[in-house]
């Protein structure tokens, strides 16, 4: 594909993802961030968010599998992911995390395993589509081109 | 807001360009010196960059990631990632100081207490650590008093209660800590405002809300330089903050600015009003908190009602005369404080008295020898009351007998309180009968180098109750004495005694012996402080040396953050005899419970925490010390760095394990690299104290006691110099990080 269309469906595709609320207005800072000092910045921190969800997924769900739920464990792992999927701008997991959280006060252990179940989907997506989203700079980048801005 | 000056200062040059007159400079606040605390490494990766492109410095973000703690240390030039290992990644600028090894290293640092890490001058010392996670913080920060300016904590953190961190930090290091969250809740805003926290922010963390960081730690240390009362950091704070408020409309950046503004500034206005209004007038002379005078203030609180009791009930009833009502009531938000850690805390005497006796350093054993040395002397001088001194040396003794863990329990610091004596009063007999009559004017006679201003900065801002700022003279004498009653071994004392002149050396070891005895993290962070701050120049050692080592223990140990810092300001000339007093108490409190060996500091989240897990350095160090104090180090060079490195050195090696070279080196060469010459030898002492009295000035940014424990000019290479000649090992300190061979062997683990 020639660059000038590459970047074009990459800019379709980064504005449906906003607009489908996967990504937030952070997300935009953190591309804001991303500079010549750190040209990979935000492919940095994405990892990080997916290796750190990853690993509070699987937490979350041993905890959950446990004859006594300790639940403030549990808050306390989501209340993790909350912080760091909305420090990359993942709004969809973000939102998810909010009625975990009444679960856990409630110390409901079959609403906890749905909304798990529920935030696994979200994370899953989300990956996904930043995975598709980097795969499309790396080809833009690839082809001589530039990433466009979007916001 | 707009970072004007492109260019990145230089911790030194950015502390240097912080006159007490001008606390802001044109390069504020590039180079400001930011510790973030957090589990979650996204956030913090992301907080690292914004911080970054604020250019701020020397960012150190710990994060616990699952079971591991990692450590970074974000520098310009190197980025150092502990994660139960040591990683170094350097970047990608050639750094001012390279690293032997510009790969990643992993440092294998199981069975480490600690390391030591140099990073651009400054000495880190990093407890590597499983276990105590939340004290990692904590003692990174108190091993590097000077070492930052501001600290970014989360809330919410396995095994580390963000408000209680903020609470530590706070009285222990006077820092202006700023919260951040992912809970926007009122009432956990709220927490933070009633912790004392300077900011909330609410994640996700925008880069406009860091960009104004940096107006927190001018308003402070601008509020701090002016008010030279004995104040607490909190009312300090609580003064920023309202200043704060009314003068920054969109200083805060969270959610719930409106609200949280406005309850915090209904807090604090009543606190506050008074108290500002008096503290920002007068330049007057720092109040030491002396156990006796301390005495008198429970006392009177006593007879109010601890709930009626309102300073200026207080006031009359102490009638002490040159105390004022600021003095008491910021003394009094530190005690209130304290009563609130202390419930749950036997406070009995008798248990502190046999917590003091089981200060489990062997170092005590030698201190004690010394304290009964001093205490004889001291007694014979009549100064000592025969009950003071029997405590004493009871305490030295039974310092020697038993391990406890420096931190010691509330209860302890309450018998700092009660003991009527404070103990330690005395230590170097000699010396103090030399300087003065006055049981506990240490300082008497003790020229100070440091102007009364300078005491004052010295004066440890501490919040503990003993507030025993001792403002330590710079004389060697009263470091000698005071060493030697600062729970350190004797060598130590020694080698205060050998200190030629050196005040300063003496000075620093005794920050450092403080440190080490006192709970240790205040000393040890004062060692740190000195060694790191040498290059930042601050000048600690002096007062350190004198009587502050005592006091330094004492308030060190509880680990209700009893950090007294003690900031001794040798001033004999403008300390008054009360406050020479008071230092003298604070002295002897703190040796007597510094000889307990300093882990307990760290511990601070942990009741008895063992000395094992938290002191990740002083009990080496301690130890270290004890075993192998170079008195030559001690007295000659700068000692400081030399303590510091040895503490840290040391506690590498007491980790009892061998690790590869590599990981030893690391740590080694950094600090190598910083001090070359030594720049503590003995007739800096007096520069020394000049310097700190300098550097005081200059530098705000540590809060008074920050500066007055590091002896700023001391540079890199003076401490590295120091060190290795101390240790015998090497010549001329090299500027490279030059792994040296440190052996992280001693450690203890």
């Amino acid at each position: 594909m020639e660059v000038g269309q590459l970047q074009r469906s990459f800019v379709e595709y980064m504005t449906s993802l906003f607009r489908e609320g996967f990504l937030d207005a952070q997300f935009s800072q953190l591309q804001q961030l991303q500079d010549d000092s750190n040209p990979d910045f935000v492919v940095e921190v994405v990892s990080l968010f997916f290796e750190d969800s990853e690993r509070l997924l699987n937490d979350l769900t041993m905890a959950l599998d446990q004859p006594n739920v300790d639940f403030k464990q549990v808050d306390a792992h989501v209340h993790q992911l909350k912080g760091s999927s909305s420090s990359v701008g993942a709004q969809r997991v973000k939102n998810c995390c909010v009625p975990f959280r009444n679960c856990c006060e409630e110390q409901n252990t079959e609403a906890c395993l749905r909304c798990l179940q529920q935030i696994k989907q979200e994370y899953l997506l989300v990956k996904n589509k930043l995975q598709t989203l980097f795969e499309l700079e790396q080809q833009i980048v690839a082809a001589g081109g530039a990433i466009p801005m979007v916001q | 807001m707009n970072i004007g000056s492109g260019s990145l200062v230089g911790v030194p040059s950015s502390a240097s360009s912080w006159k007490s007159g001008d606390v802001v400079s044109d390069q504020f606040p590039v180079g400001l010196r930011v510790l973030v605390v957090d589990d979650d490494p996204t956030c913090l990766r992301i907080l690292e960059k914004m911080l970054r492109n604020c250019h701020y410095e020397d960012l150190v973000f710990m994060s616990y990631a699952g079971r591991e703690v990692i450590l970074d240390l974000c520098l310009d030039v190197i980025i150092v990632r502990f994660k139960v290992h040591l990683s170094v990644i350097s970047k990608k600028q050639p750094p001012r100081y390279t690293l032997p090894f510009p790969e990643p290293t992993l440092w294998d640092f199981t069975g480490y207490v600690g390391v030591v890490v140099a990073i651009n001058f400054c000495l880190l010392y990093v407890p590597v650590t499983k276990c105590n996670r939340a004290e990692i913080a904590l003692s990174l920060l108190r091993e590097n008093k000077n070492g930052f300016d501001i600290v970014i904590s989360d809330v919410h953190m396995p095994d580390m209660d963000g408000f209680k961190l903020l609470e530590h930090i706070g009285l222990e290091m006077d820092l202006p800590v700023i919260m951040m969250s992912a809970d926007d809740s009122k009432d956990v805003v709220m927490r933070g405002v009633t912790h004392g926290a300077y900011d909330y922010l609410i994640k996700p963390v925008r880069i406009e809300a860091l960009k104004n960081i940096w107006q927190h730690v001018v308003r402070k240390k601008k509020h701090d330089w002016k008010d030279n009362n004995f104040d607490q950091s909190g009312s300090m704070e609580e003064g920023d903050r309202q200043q704060k408020l009314s003068e920054d409309v969109d200083y805060s950046s969270s959610a719930n600015e409106g609200n949280w503004k406005n309850s915090k500034k209904r807090k604090e206005e009543e606190d506050e009003a008074d108290e500002r209004d008096d503290t920002s007038t007068l330049k007057k002379p720092r109040v030491v908190w002396s156990v006796e005078l301390h005495q008198q203030f429970v006392q009177a609180v006593h007879q109010l009602g601890i709930d009626k009791a309102v300073p200026k009930k207080i006031l009359e009833l102490m009638n002490v005369p040159g105390l004022t009502r600021e003095n008491v009531a910021s003394h009094l938000q530190k005690y209130r404080l304290y009563l609130r850690r202390l419930s749950g805390v036997s406070q009995h005497q008798n248990e502190l008295n046999n917590s003091f006796m089981g200060c489990p350093d062997a170092t005590f054993g030698t201190i004690s020898s010394l304290n009964g040395l001093d205490l004889q002397a001291i007694a014979v001088a009549g100064q000592i009351p025969a009950q003071s001194l029997a405590t004493l040396q009871a305490a030295a003794l039974g310092r020697s007998a038993t391990k406890s863990a420096i931190s010691m329990p509330l209860g302890d610091q309450r018998n700092l309180f009660s003991f009527e004596n404070s103990k330690l009063r005395f230590p170097e007999g000699q010396q103090q009968l030399n300087n003065s009559n006055k049981q506990i004017d240490l300082l008497h006679g003790i020229p100070t180098n440091m102007e009364p201003k300078q005491l004052a900065s010295l004066h440890h801002p501490s919040q503990s109750f003993v507030g025993m700022n001792m403002q330590v003279n710079s004389t060697a004498q009263h470091n000698n004495s005071l060493l030697m009653r600062m729970s350190q071994p004797q060598p130590r004392a020694q080698m205060l005694n050998g200190a030629n002149n050196g005040s300063q050396v003496s000075r620093l070891p005794l920050s450092m012996q403080q440190s080490l005895s006192s709970e240790g993290i205040p000393g040890a962070v004062l060692a740190q402080s000195g060694i790191v701050d040498n290059v930042r120049g601050t000048v600690y050692n002096p007062v350190v040396a004198q009587a502050s080592s005592m006091v330094d223990f004492s308030v060190n140990q509880s680990k209700e953050l009893q950090s007294y810092h003690f900031s001794l300001g040798s001033n004999s000339s403008g300390m008054s005899t009360l406050t020479n007093r008071r230092m003298l108490h604070e002295v002897v409190n703190s040796d007597m419970k510094g000889s307990k060996g300093f882990p307990s500091n760290y511990d601070i989240f942990n009741e008895l925490h063992q000395p094992k897990s938290q002191n990740w350095g002083l009990q080496n160090v301690g130890s270290t010390f004890d075993a192998s104090h170079h008195p030559s180090i001690q007295g000659t060079q700068g000692v400081s760095s030399q303590l510091l490195l040895q503490q840290g050195i040391s506690s590498t090696h007491n980790s009892g394990q061998n690790r590869n070279d590599p990981s030893g080196k690391p740590m080694y060469s950094n600090g190598e690299e910083s001090g070359h010459s030594n720049p503590m030898g003995g007739p800096q002492l007096n520069s020394v104290g000049r310097n700190m009295l300098a550097v005081k000035a200059e530098r705000f940014p540590d809060a008074d006691y920050q500066s007055t424990f590091f002896p700023e000019q001391f540079g890199q290479d003076d401490l590295m110099s120091t060190f290795l000649k101390q240790q015998g090992s090497v010549g001329p300190v090299e500027t490279e990080f030059g792994f040296d061979g440190y052996t992280l062997d001693n450690l203890p683990v």
